[in-house]
């Protein structure tokens, strides 16, 4: 039955314009923290997350013109080229509209490998235009990032989505 | 007119956005790296990003403020070393100050180009890039305080780096191990000059193209010559730390370690500009400045 999963399914309520820029805020914040050595190397990208979950949850409201600005703002707070985290953003947010349907019905356990993928594209477009920039290789710990991120999706995607839980007394009759 | 409901509304297709974009992006990172005409742009989304850096680093500043609160004990300590450095470098700077004056007599003398006194800014590092190509550092000081690029950054031990781009209040430092980043160095036991270039990794310097018979050892201090007119001379920058003399190759490599400590401190120095170094527009203007150079060059170090 196609629609067997259908009431284990919460139904949320609506996500307002002030926790998606919120949380936007709180990503960017967390990307600038200042971090050091191995710390540093296993923080993950909490923009591409917090995009990712609002593409994928909110595709209506948050798309590429979203992910792009975010990546303008963090070519600047990261000192690289302008444009090279906007190109990486909003090809993971192309992604993630691309399959929002299919990805929405998952729960954020069955949903944590993809986004480990789609990070990891997103990563890869970085590495790349780093490279084309004439950087060398900076060793396969880069990419310990996207494993990470794919480790927090569940409990990340979990705390976004508190604010919209339904009220427990809205059942009552 | 009656907008249409949001689910009906649907604007140019997904493919359409992605690729509009993807051309965005590839046009302005060309524009960026290749053209520099993006400066305004960057510095509006900088005052959008200021208030955030600095909120991001106030919680290793109040990590600071109360380490500092509780390591009171070994405040003492150290401020008894200080004491005695500080009448150590008193002596020195007195004699510093007479052997000062004597070269500009003698220089006088000579008739050679006076050595600039530069001044210098305090700044604090606020934030270090999350990126591992980037050898760039931002500072907490920009063009309010007068900090231009072109200006060199040091620490109490050699050179950092310089200051490649400003922002009101900020400023983005490349450092000398950046890889597209080099400094006119002279060796402090000969005098022989050379470039020494970054290498894209921490804590490796490398200079290139060294004949492999060039009198060059393990150990060899390596000073700013100051004939770039940027870097002012006689500031430490690296140690040669191996070198490799293979005759098959023409060129040794030489690998240096640098001077300074950039992970280790939050306080850094901004110098004054030797010469104002921003870029020519015109070319013609960049010929003018070259033949100077070269006379210094043949003239300014001993």
């Amino acid at each position: 039955m196609a629609f067997a999963d259908y009431p284990k399914q919460e139904i949320l309520r609506p996500v307002k314009g002030s926790f998606i820029f919120l949380s936007l805020i709180l990503a960017l914040l967390l990307n600038l923290l200042p971090l050091k050595g191995i710390v540093l190397t296993l923080f993950p990208d909490f923009i591409a997350l917090t995009i990712l979950y609002w593409c994928i949850n909110q595709p209506q409201r948050v798309g590429m013109s979203t992910a792009f600005g975010m990546g303008l703002l963090m070519d600047i707070g990261n000192a690289s080229t302008f444009g090279q985290h906007a190109l990486s953003y909003s090809i993971m947010a192309f992604i993630a509209l691309l399959f929002h349907r299919r990805l929405h019905n998952f729960g954020s356990l069955k949903q944590a490998p993809q986004m480990g993928l789609i990070l990891l594209t997103g990563q890869s477009v970085m590495l790349l235009t780093w490279l084309l920039d004439g950087s060398d290789f900076p060793g396969w710990d880069f990419f310990i990032a996207s494993a990470t991120g794919t480790v927090l999706w569940p409990l990340f995607s979990s705390l976004l989505r508190i604010p919209q839980r339904p009220r427990s007394d809205s059942n009552v009759l | 007119m009656e907008m249409a409901p949001q689910f009906f509304r649907h604007g140019p297709s997904l493919l359409a956005r992605l690729v509009f974009f993807v051309l965005l992006s590839l046009l302005l990172m060309a524009t960026d790296a290749r053209f520099k005409y993006l400066p305004e742009i960057r510095q509006a989304f900088a005052i959008i990003i200021y208030p955030l850096q600095n909120l991001a680093n106030a919680p290793s500043a109040v990590y600071d403020a109360i380490s500092e609160f509780f390591a009171s004990q070994h405040l003492t300590v150290e401020n008894e070393d200080l004491k005695q450095q500080h009448l150590i470098d008193h002596g020195q700077l007195q004699r510093l100050r007479a052997l000062e004056a004597e070269n500009a007599q003698l220089r006088k003398l000579l008739k050679t180009a006076q050595r600039l006194e530069s001044k210098a800014v305090m700044a604090e590092i606020l934030h270090v890039p999350r990126d591992p190509f980037n050898r760039k550092v931002i500072l907490d000081k920009g063009s309010q305080s007068g900090i231009q690029p072109g200006q060199v950054v040091v620490d109490d031990v050699g050179v950092v780096g310089q200051v490649t781009r400003n922002y009101p209040w900020l400023s983005e430092v490349t450092l000398i191990t950046d890889k597209d980043h080099s400094v006119p160095v002279q060796v402090v036991r000969n005098g022989l000059r050379s470039v020494v270039s970054g290498t894209g990794k921490d804590g490796t310097l490398e200079l290139r193209y060294v004949a492999v018979n060039t009198d060059i050892e393990e150990g060899d201090m390596l000073v700013t010559s100051g004939i770039d007119g940027v870097y002012p001379p006689g500031l430490p920058v690296a140690v040669v730390s191996k070198i490799e003399r293979n005759p098959t190759y023409v060129f040794a490599q030489v690998t240096c370690t640098p001077a300074a400590g950039v992970g280790h401190y939050r306080q850094l120095l901004i110098l004054s500009l030797q010469t104002s170094v921003t870029e020519t527009k015109n070319p013609a203007e960049a010929i003018e400045i070259r033949p100077e150079g070269r006379k210094r060059d043949k003239v300014g170090i001993r």
